[in-house]
């Protein structure tokens, strides 16, 4: 079958898929998209997660032919979705029609090809970073996605709504300590930035 | 594989009239998984995430009607009053991400014992919405579940909305895993007092082939209760009326061993959540009643 | 160039900006949260294919007929092959046996095995092929344990064994077998005041590394074949695959992908091979991603053991002697056992003097999945059991059991039972000091001003009490871990260093072979570089089989190996450039062959600060390269009689202390805080020390509380292969984690470093456990611990 969709303000469309394949097959295999990670295709890990019309899913569990025509922002759109937010004044939902809109056709920033050096981050993918939530970062991507969904309607956690609102996201390397010094950093960040 | 996308209930029901093994997919968190690991190739697949109505709820007199795809984070976040055991059970399934996609209907359509929404639907009180061509019908909670895995559905039918009593009185649910977050319930329990009948209603998950009451517990107590007056005179329980009371629930158990937990310690943390969620709901209805008292 | 065991100094480079000491952040950091670093799992080719595994449904059994043809004749289905497909006279393989068929012959032995393998032009074309391929099993009876592998009559796992431990083990269905006797166990036990005895099992834990098994084979036009995948040891997997190919090793080609995490099990091969064998048989590229599920069944696990220990001590607390025998069950094949039996006889008493002990280890054949590699092996089993016993004779013996643990600890100058003096630091005691020394969490942290929050509670969201039933427990542990490979064994890596002038700047281009699994190596190899060079600008050069061998990512080792091979490669590097620059400009300054000349800040300066050229223009028109091996300092086999032998080049010690609440009604547990203090060496990367100190101790945690795979010893099937069931903690199961970190540096390392990985993995589960006794007042003497066992409903 045939499926349109948005993904990260660009309109795509994949061919001949089969109508049992995921959302999260058709990003990686079929459009170029393998950020978000295949961990275990069963919504235990949340490695896989995107946001489906600003919701956070784990794409795994999306049955393709379900994303028919609806708005899929993964990681590699993080930036410019954090970036349209900022602009235009922290839109909550993610669901604001105009902002989407504004990405597409936005062609990617120009980086260095080996280490992403002058590459535009999110605020929470910098603060990934800095805090060194970052070891074997598989899981990164889905932590990403669920961490710059819950900073957008709570700007300021308390250490506990930062452990429930990422307790769909496994991670084996860190022990989550890292990750939750990122969420903090980037949370205050936020704050400084207000 | 065929995927049929209904863009109304009338033409899910066609659809689902036409192919009676078509799976319904909503939320998608238990279909994906079989499909994903290769346990299920229905021949067709019934997408219902562009059937508006199954998201809504709506309140009636006694109750509230919520359409089945409702996501559990729209229970948690919207029905905490109306339905607070069925907004804690929703807070204690799998993940964020999965609750954000996942409904009671999916629930009810696995009818897995080891549903979340159960307990507290069977405690609470409820009716299934089920409907097909041939018209509307609504199905007793008690009446749903009717083997393992196995439900009260015809095979043309869909489940539109569960009709939940609004609460009369405190509710509590309980959950227990081996993991404090994200974790299939190794048994489950839902309490609910109904003041207004002067009765209780159970639930337990997990620990019997369906979810079941505690019919001889509720009994008990609703004995128990009514003998000493405590409706009335809001009395703290007797750690014996207790004690019976948590007795019974885990003697309603028909659990087995398996690779989550076993048999006999399904029975025991029964037992012991009964024992808390009366605690607990008891607590609350004479808090409640104090209030009460106070301002008359 | 140093010689090995030579005092290493830090002669060189400390100021430059983002060299050793500082938290430099990693090189692949922005990639990963991008979504744009290429894991194995994300390669992508035109027009490529996709393999599928065919794996055994039964644990034991003759295979009387394999029929592939409906499978073969199914659309879309390139290829399908079996036993009888492979192209060379080697059909085996393995880490250091080579009893692991590529596809089933004629037997399977565990539960998923791979029998036959397609290739198709959709994952689900291949997944409905390999369901159509008929194989019919005759079942045999399983081996499942040491009983029933030893019996008289029991069936042999691998008939005809003629491996280099067939020799002296005392059944065929023993892989290897290691005493350690030294002084006089029984006559030791005499003097003893008090005797505790313990029978402890651990339970088998999953890598659950969350990158499945994964890559792309693509045909090349000589015939060979490149492999993309992720692996810890690419030149391990090369001498494994390319004999079975039927290719020399320099037409199998091979290059790191982004490893999605490790822990050990991506030490054997997975689906390397068949990949590799598909490939070469359609022509195509085809790719092979493990769902969740195969994932279970596509590497091994940690050992899970049974653990037999006698503890004598005098009144005043000293330790007279240990007996211990540890059986450790391999599964159906051999891959690590061999030196997991090793480390675990030669660390089974921990960091502990005594002077006479009978030490037995042995690790099993038996159907039951295959184990091997996990972070800390042998010693993580051997932790749990020797930290039981310390806690269960502390009681015994009415002490604190700190302080025994203290008066008993190791330090530097202790003979280990192997007979090899501790060389290095041992702060055994001061660590344990350091952990008990820190602020205890406050109590009823759950009590909010709402009330309880259950998030902090046992049971955590399930809502399971709000206070009742809940007890603190504390816990203590501290345990021991080699570090590298042992027993004689070459174990070195190879650097190639590459200095030149780019865009007017000095460049160091490091090439490693080494497999970067997350834990930072690549940080660490540019702040060695920039350190040792004087430069800013490092390149890491991607990993492949272009460069020698870095050994294996494991056993904690490649800071210190591939670290200490950049470290003596950039030494070499640096020596040219001077040579280059006496040659150069000798003649103006004195310097030049006087004072001792050091890189720094891209200029060659003198011990004095002097500067006395720019490295740019020194290096105009040339570069330096270098590629050279580095090796630790030998080591030697453990004597199979006794057990005596300079068997370990280091060791690494971590102590932690476990807090821990425990709804004792309902058995469920909450760590609260899990503080540990581990001895480093030297930090050269602070920040990812910390990680890996807390990413261990998680790992320990969840082998405590949740992680087990679970057999059914009926049939030996794996019950529980998925995320749904094997479970690992998640945030809300992970407590804080406060480290101290120590500095004691071993001279015979590079930079007085110490191997870090694994200890905090050891310590870990026995502390939590020692914290949940202390709650319960129960014995518990396995590990996991799950409800039914604090709940007497086992």
């Amino acid at each position: 079958m045939r499926v349109n969709f948005t993904v990260n303000g660009r309109r795509q469309e994949a061919d001949d898929v089969w109508e049992g394949e995921s959302l999260l097959y058709v990003l990686r295999e079929r459009l170029g998209l393998p950020g978000s990670k295949n961990a275990c295709e069963q919504g235990e890990c949340g490695s896989c997660t995107v946001r489906l019309d600003g919701v956070p899913v784990c794409a795994c569990l999306v049955a393709a032919g379900q994303a028919e025509g609806r708005e899929v922002v993964t990681v590699e759109g993080l930036a410019d979705y954090a970036r349209q937010r900022a602009e235009h004044g922290g839109c909550a939902t993610g669901s604001c029609g105009t902002f989407l809109q504004d990405t597409r056709g936005r062609a990617a920033q120009g980086q260095d090809s080996q280490t992403g050096e002058g590459t535009e981050l999110a605020p929470i993918q910098q603060a990934f970073i800095d805090a060194g939530a970052v070891q074997c970062g598989f899981c990164t991507p889905g932590l990403l996605v669920a961490a710059d969904e819950m900073l957008e309607h709570n700007p300021n956690p308390t250490d506990a709504d930062i452990r429930e609102a990422l307790s769909g996201n496994l991670c084996r390397c860190t022990g989550y300590e890292k990750i939750m010094d990122a969420v903090r950093l980037a949370a205050a960040r936020q704050g400084e930035a207000v | 594989m065929d995927f049929l996308r209904p863009a109304s209930w009338e033409e899910a029901l066609a659809a689902k009239a036409e192919h009676p093994t078509a799976v319904p997919i909503a939320g998608g968190t238990d279909v994906m998984v079989e499909i994903n690991f290769d346990h299920r190739r229905p021949g067709h697949l019934l997408d219902l995430t562009r059937v508006g109505d199954l998201y809504e709820w709506e309140a009636a007199e006694d109750s509230v009607r919520v359409g089945a795809s409702v996501p559990y984070t729209r229970i948690m976040e919207n029905l905490r009053a109306e339905l607070p055991g069925l907004a804690l059970a929703s807070h204690t399934v799998a993940s964020p991400q999965i609750r954000n996609r996942g409904g009671v209907g999916g629930n009810l359509g696995t009818a897995s014992p080891a549903g979340d929404a159960h307990p507290a639907l069977l405690a609470a009180g409820a009716e299934v919405e089920a409907e097909s061509v041939r018209g509307s019908r609504r199905i007793p909670i008690d009446e749903f579940y009717t083997g393992v895995k196995r439900n009260a559905l015809a095979p043309d039918e869909l489940i539109r909305a569960v009709h939940v009593k609004k609460a009369d009185g405190p509710q509590q649910y309980s959950k227990v895993g081996t993991r404090n977050a994200m974790v299939i319930a190794v048994c489950a329990f839902g309490l609910a007092l109904h003041p207004r009948t002067r009765t209780v209603r159970t639930g337990i998950g997990s620990a019997a082939p369906t979810p079941i009451r505690a019919k001889a517990a509720e009994e008990f107590l609703n004995a128990a209760l009514e003998e000493g007056g405590f409706w009335d005179n809001g009395k703290i329980i007797t750690p014996s009326v207790a004690q019976r009371f948590a007795q019974l629930c885990s003697g309603a158990c028909n659990p087995i061993d398996d690779v989550r937990g076993t048999a006999s310690y399904r029975r025991h943390a029964v037992g012991v959540m009964a024992r808390r969620t009366l605690t607990w709901t008891w607590e609350s209805y004479r808090g409640a009643r104090r209030l009460t008292e106070g301002a008359a | 160039m140093p010689t090995n065991g030579a005092p290493t100094k830090i002669t060189q480079g400390s100021r430059t900006k983002g060299g050793i000491g500082e938290s430099t952040l990693r090189p692949d950091g922005t990639l990963k949260v991008t979504g744009e670093f290429a894991y194995s799992s994300d390669m992508w080719h035109e027009d490529m294919l996709w393999g599928q595994i065919l794996r055994s449904t039964v644990a034991h059994a003759e295979i009387v007929s394999i029929d592939t043809s409906e499978a073969l004749a199914t659309a879309g289905v390139y290829a399908v092959m079996t036993y009888d497909d492979l192209p060379t006279e080697v059909k085996n393989y393995g880490l250091e046996i080579q009893d692991t068929p590529v596809l089933a012959h004629g037997k399977v032995r565990h539960h998923g095995e791979p029998v036959a393998i397609v290739a198709a032009d959709h994952p689900e074309t291949a997944r409905r092929a390999a369901a159509k391929i008929k194989v019919d099993y005759r079942e045999l009876p399983v081996i499942t344990d040491e009983a029933s592998a030893t019996a008289p009559d029991a069936i042999l796992v691998h008939e005809g064994r003629d491996d280099h431990h067939s020799g002296h083990v005392p059944h065929p269905n023993i892989v290897h077998r290691q005493p350690i006797v030294r002084g006089d166990a029984s006559r030791a036990a005499g003097r003893a005041d008090v005797i505790v005895r313990g029978e402890y099992t651990f339970g088998m834990q999953d890598q659950a590394f969350l990158g499945p098994e994964s890559g792309l084979a693509v045909p090349d036009e000589d015939g060979g074949v490149h492999l993309y995948v992720a692996t810890q040891w690419l030149h391990s997997d090369l001498r494994q695959i390319a004999p079975v190919l039927g290719l020399p090793e320099s037409k199998v080609r091979m290059t790191l992908s982004g490893v999605g995490g490790a822990f050990g099990g991506r030490e054997d091969l997975s689906m390397q091979i068949h990949a590799c064998l598909l490939a070469l048989r359609t022509g195509k590229p085809v790719k092979i991603v493990y769902n969740r599920f195969e994932s279970f069944f596509g590497h091994v696990h940690r050992h899970p053991a049974k653990l037999y220990y006698e503890h004598g001590a005098t009144r005043d607390g000293r330790l007279t002697h240990v007996r211990c025998r540890i059986v450790l069950d391999g599964g159906a094949y051999a891959s690590a056992s061999p030196a997991v039996v090793g480390n675990a006889s030669s660390l089974s008493i921990g960091p502990y003097v005594v002077e006479d002990v009978d030490i037995e280890a042995v690790a099993l054949y038996t159907n039951n999945p295959p184990c091997g590699a996990m972070r800390g092996f042998g010693a993580v089993q051997a932790c749990f059991a020797y930290e039981a016993q310390m806690d269960k004779l502390a009681a015994e013996l009415d002490m604190d059991p700190v302080a025994l643990r203290q008066l008993n600890a190791m330090e530097q100058g202790t003979i280990m039972p192997t007979g090899q003096p501790v060389d290095s630091p041992a702060p055994v005691a001061e660590l344990l000091r350091r952990v008990k020394a820190m602020a205890l969490p406050p109590e009823r942290q759950w009590e909010s001003s709402e009330g309880a929050d259950v998030r902090q509670l046992p049971g955590g969201l399930s809502n399971t009490t709000h206070g009742e039933g809940v007890v603190r427990g504390i816990g203590y542990a501290v345990g021991i871990k080699n570090v590298g490979f042992s027993e004689g064994f070459d174990d070195y890596s190879t650097a190639k260093v590459r200095m030149e002038v780019v865009g007017g700047e000095p460049v160091a281009t490091v090439h490693t072979a080494m497999a970067e699994v997350g834990q930072g190596g690549v940080t660490v190899h540019a702040q060695i570089a920039r350190s040792e060079l004087g430069v800013t600008q490092v390149t890491i050069h991607p990993a492949d089989t272009q460069v020698g061998s870095a050994g294996s990512t494991s056993a904690s080792r490649q800071t210190y190996v591939t670290g200490g091979a950049v470290k003596n490669s950039c030494e070499l590097v640096r020596e040219k450039v001077l040579e280059i620059g006496r040659r150069k400009y000798g003649s103006y300054h004195p310097a030049w062959a006087t004072a001792e000349l050091l890189l720094e800040g891209g200029k060659v300066v003198t011990d004095g600060g002097e500067v006395l050229t720019d490295l740019a223009d020194l290096l105009e028109g040339e570069s330096v390269e270098v590629e050279a091996e580095w090796r630790h300092r030998p080591t030697e086999p453990f004597d199979l009689r006794t057990g005596q032998g300079n068997g370990h080049v280091q060791y690494s010690f971590a102590a932690h202390r476990a807090v821990v609440e425990v709804d004792t009604e309902l058995g469920l547990v909450k760590v609260i805080e899990l503080a540990c203090a581990q001895d480093v060496g030297k930090a050269l990367n602070p920040l990812s020390v910390i990680g890996q100190i807390q990413g261990g101790t998680t790992q320990g945690l969840g082998v405590a509380v949740m992680e087990e795979i679970v057999v059914d010893p009926k049939t030996a099937k794996v019950r529980n292969p998925s995320f749904t069931d094997y479970l690992i903690p998640t945030i809300l199961d992970t407590p804080t984690i406060p480290v101290d970190v120590l500095e004691l540096a071993d001279d015979h390392a590079p930079y007085g470093l110490r191997g870090i990985g694994e200890a905090p993995t050891l310590s870990s589960t026995p502390a939590v456990l020692a914290a949940i006794r202390n709650a319960t007042g129960l014995a518990l003497d396995r590990t996991p611990v799950r409800p039914e066992h604090l709940t007497g409903t086992a």
